[in-house]
């Protein structure tokens, strides 16, 4: 898919956040504009999903012989249910129902409602890359070849788990799973180099034995450039790392450069603001 | 006059090494992981059988229960192994996130449970595990009794659909039960017919309600023995049943008070059917090193404390 087809659909899902997050004045606005262009570019042309004969995406809860993507930062749930609805997993109107009583949208998502999509619960930080191992495995024990997907945060790597996996991945050879860490120097007590430094992730990760990979999480052409390229290392032996460089808030300029807005909802005025800078491409549910 | 006899003592570990090579044979959808314990769980007929569904994963039971819930999809059954200390309380949080909550088919299966573990200490004992794990929503705890029936709930985990957690020890305990035995989840197992006392038991203390009810037997007191190797969902009916007959209880388990067999019965009965109870466990305490046989009995987790509690209860009535 060309790149503005894709930033014509991450402006849509732009504007579906903020509107979820205003709409129960609840949530995290600041990380899912960040991860946007990454899951917009990931579900609609890198990973190949399964679809019926009409080109309609179907879910099932195995997943075999299509790519998956694992959420480990689960509070960027807006971001993850307005992508996985404008790609046809369920309906967009549902999307008005985020964190409301009764919803399939809870809070962080969760398979336990059934939501066409939802594989694992996250929001307990740090399991998610566990979950996408063993998925990985399961799929080389399965002769699929499909690949497997998983974002995690910045702050996220303050938590143990995440090391026992990063040790596991390339001792055992998982080399048909593409993780990412979305590095956008935030966390919720302040910056990530104040409240507990990363310090250098790359030289971490390439010393349990990844494969890593930097670029720019909020440009479409690096995005595609750099998974072009890590697809082309899969099934070498290592598990790939792809460090992303994004600004919280990204596509709303009172939103970026701080932390302000990690989980903060925009009252009326502030939404209007934020909608006027992100262009109606798909219609708002 | 003996009730129950036996010919050999094995480790209930052991009916889980010999369970999970069983299915290494027979279900090629199971898959076994460990956290640097191999040996301790009884595991090398499985890796010996199939080491292309073994994965080890170090001492890093966090990241173990996180893969297990990824293996469940494309199909597999995960059997996260290792000590119950750190297979439940180091990894609550994953259990309840990635397993529990998520509906994982994954099986939680620990040994070295409870006070038996011995020498090693409080720190490697637990006896909170039943409470952690009953207390996760649509969790079902598993805990037999002997060797022979530790292998068929192995084996009978494998086809239930849903997470499990399965717990048993490290002592080699009297094998009484058959060898031949199904084992179905969440249906209680009458040992012995009484009328005057019911004693509900599970794990390592069945046996022991067994020398229990033999020495009431012989004070002219027919206890009715019950084993209850599934604590969740716990077989109301037939304790209700029981206690009908007998009017009073006590329970027997090698875990707290709090959160184990126990107050499970408890809670059923105070709503349905009040009953005089007396609780054979260990009472707000951590264990302390020493031989497992006599750990049992400075905690009161033996057929001597489980007649003392049957005279005590029945005074009640």
């Amino acid at each position: 898919m060309q790149t503005q087809e894709i930033q014509k659909i991450s402006s849509q899902v732009r504007r579906d956040i903020l509107r979820m997050v205003h709409g129960c004045q609840s949530g995290h606005p600041g990380g899912s504009l960040g991860c946007t262009d990454l899951l917009v570019d990931l579900y609609f042309s890198t990973m190949n999903l399964k679809t019926d004969a009409a080109g309609k995406v179907v879910f099932d809860m195995d997943g075999t012989n299509e790519d998956l993507f694992f959420l480990s930062n689960g509070h960027i749930s807006p971001l993850i249910y307005s992508v996985l609805a404008r790609r046809g997993y369920f309906p967009t109107a549902e999307l008005a129902s985020f964190r409301k009583i009764d919803t399939r949208l809870q809070g962080h998502p969760t398979p336990h409602e059934y939501l066409e999509g939802i594989r694992i619960a996250s929001g307990s930080l740090g399991q998610g890359l566990s979950v996408a191992i063993g998925a990985a495995q399961a799929k080389k024990l399965n002769g699929d070849k499909s690949t497997v997907f998983c974002l995690m945060g910045d702050g996220e790597q303050n938590e143990g788990q995440v090391w026992e996996a990063a040790m596991y991945a390339p001792h055992h050879k998982v080399d048909n799973l593409i993780a990412f860490i979305d590095e956008n120097g935030q966390q919720i007590d302040g910056p990530t180099e104040k409240v507990m430094s990363n310090r250098d992730l790359e030289a971490k990760y390439k010393a349990f034995g990844w494969n890593v990979m930097r670029m720019d999480g909020n440009n479409a052409e690096d995005i595609q450039n750099t998974l072009n390229k890590a697809k082309a290392e899969l099934g070498k032996g290592s598990p790939i790392m792809i460090i992303m460089k994004t600004e919280m808030g990204a596509g709303v300029d009172f939103m970026m450069y701080s932390h302000k807005w990690h989980g903060v909802a925009p009252n009326d005025q502030q939404l209007q603001d934020a909608l006027a800078q992100l262009e109606e491409t798909l219609g708002d549910y | 006059m003996a009730l129950f006899t036996y010919e050999t003592k094995k480790d209930t570990r052991s009916g889980f090494g010999a369970g999970m090579e069983y299915l290494s044979q027979h279900n090629p959808k199971v898959v076994a992981l460990c956290a640097d314990l191999i040996g301790s769980l009884k595991l090398e007929g499985f890796i010996k059988n199939s080491p292309e569904r073994f994965f080890q994963t170090g001492i890093a039971e966090a990241n173990m229960i996180g893969i297990s819930a990824g293996l469940t999809l494309g199909g597999f059954i995960p059997f996260a192994t290792t000590f119950a200390n750190f297979g439940t309380g180091r990894v609550y949080d994953q259990i309840r996130q990635s397993v529990a909550y998520s509906g994982k088919n994954v099986k939680i299966c620990c040994s070295h449970a409870g006070l038996t573990l011995g020498e090693d200490g409080a720190t490697h004992q637990i006896l909170e595990d039943i409470g952690l794990m009953k207390m996760l929503p649509g969790m079902v705890v598993i805990n037999p009794c002997d060797y022979n029936q530790t292998k068929a709930a192995t084996i009978a985990i494998a086809d239930y659909e849903g997470p499990v957690y399965l717990r048993f020890g490290r002592p080699v305990v009297p094998v009484f039960t058959p060898e031949d035995q199904k084992f179905e989840i969440g249906k209680a197992l009458h040992l012995v017919e009484g009328t005057d006392v019911t004693i509900l038991a599970t794990g390592h203390l069945v046996w022991e309600a067994i020398q229990a009810a033999e020495a009431l037997l012989e004070k002219g007191i027919k206890a009715e023995v019950i084993n209850i190797h599934t604590i969740k969902p716990l077989d109301v009916q037939a304790i209700l049943a029981s206690v009908k007959k007998t009017g009073c209880m006590v329970t027997a388990e090698e875990h707290q008070y709090n959160g184990g067999l126990g107050d499970s019965v408890a809670q059923y009965l105070a709503m349905n059917h009040p009953t005089p109870m007396e609780f054979v466990g260990v009472n707000d305490s951590f264990g302390e090193s020493g031989k497992p046989a006599e750990l049992m009995e400075k905690y009161g987790l033996n057929a001597e404390a489980i007649v003392a509690k049957a005279m005590k209860v029945m005074a009640r009535k």
